[in-house]
């Protein structure tokens, strides 16, 4: 059986990623490991407390040798200008997790509405990464 | 610490105008939301998405307007306020050059909100915004800029 284990976000700073995603969204780290060896490459991941399935690795965007300057430059900007993907979370009360994070001052692009398929909301990570906040409707 | 790259500040503009078309909102609220000044923004925002913000404002607020005609039963004039627009002549005619039918062809023309495909809000939302168009393919252009933009780019630049 395969699963899903973590999927990664691009961020522009980890420590700026680490203080919003455990302070802000209130997710857990997982693993924060930084190898000497490897350039003092950090493994960075957290997740929502009880969520022992899936993480979020926070990736710094790497340079030389792993990225040339220019490649490491495109994702720099897509993340910045916001399209170098979307994670979509789900929440049982859309409400009351918005009203939450916004409280700690999570920039939200769209407050929480209804729609065909739940009550969804949008925010925003420090680097630009787009996120999706969504009560899901029983479809039953 | 790494630094903010400059495009973060220019999508708080972009988010604020897809967060409140509703409001009274101009492209000198969007300069402040990036922190710039109106002119240095103008410019750095249509380098980075391809478009001047008076334009995003202006097709997301005719995207939200055309989902209105879809899905509720609000008059013209009320659709027209609801996005944060004020003239109902200048609507209509914004909307039909986009969208091809005045608002209320465009109306007629689709069906109920029920038989649309349960896609996200934010999918709707990034691909039913119209395109911008040109009347003046001739009109010259600085070579930075894409010869497809329009004469509604600029505050009164279409008039």
């Amino acid at each position: 059986m395969i699963k899903i284990g973590s999927a990664q976000v691009w961020v522009h700073d980890q420590d700026v990623a680490l203080e919003f995603y455990t302070r802000k969204l209130g997710m857990e780290v997982r693993q924060d490991v930084t190898i000497p060896e490897l350039g003092g490459f950090r493994w960075l991941t957290v997740a929502p407390p009880g969520d022992h399935e899936v993480s979020i690795v926070l990736m710094a965007i790497p340079g030389q040798p792993v990225l040339d300057d220019a490649t490491a430059e495109e994702i720099r900007t897509l993340m910045s200008k916001g399209f170098a993907g979307t994670v979509f979370l789900v929440t049982d009360d859309c409400q009351k997790s918005y009203e939450e994070l916004a409280a700690r001052g999570v920039e939200f692009t769209e407050t929480p509405e209804d729609r065909p398929y739940g009550i969804d909301s949008g925010f925003r990570d420090p680097s630009g990464n787009s996120f999706r906040l969504t009560q899901v409707r029983d479809l039953g | 610490m790494s630094p903010l790259p400059p495009a973060r500040h220019l999508l708080r503009a972009k988010d604020l105008a897809d967060a409140r078309y509703a409001e009274p909102l101009g492209v000198g609220d969007m300069a402040r939301a990036a922190g710039l000044s109106p002119a240095h923004f103008s410019r750095e925002f249509r380098r980075t998405f391809g478009e001047s913000p008076h334009a995003y404002l202006l097709t997301r607020r005719l995207e939200r307007a055309a989902s209105l005609l879809r899905n509720t039963d609000q008059s013209v004039a009320d659709v027209c306020m609801a996005v944060g627009l004020s003239s109902v002549g200048s609507f209509t005619t914004s909307f039909s050059r986009l969208f091809g039918k005045s608002p209320t062809a465009y109306r007629a023309a689709f069906p109920a909100a029920s038989t649309w495909a349960r896609v996200p809000a934010c999918v709707m939302r990034a691909y039913s915004r119209p395109q911008n168009r040109t009347f003046r393919e001739d009109a010259p252009e600085p070579a930075s800029i894409p010869s497809s933009m329009s004469a509604i780019d600029e505050p009164g630049g279409g008039k």
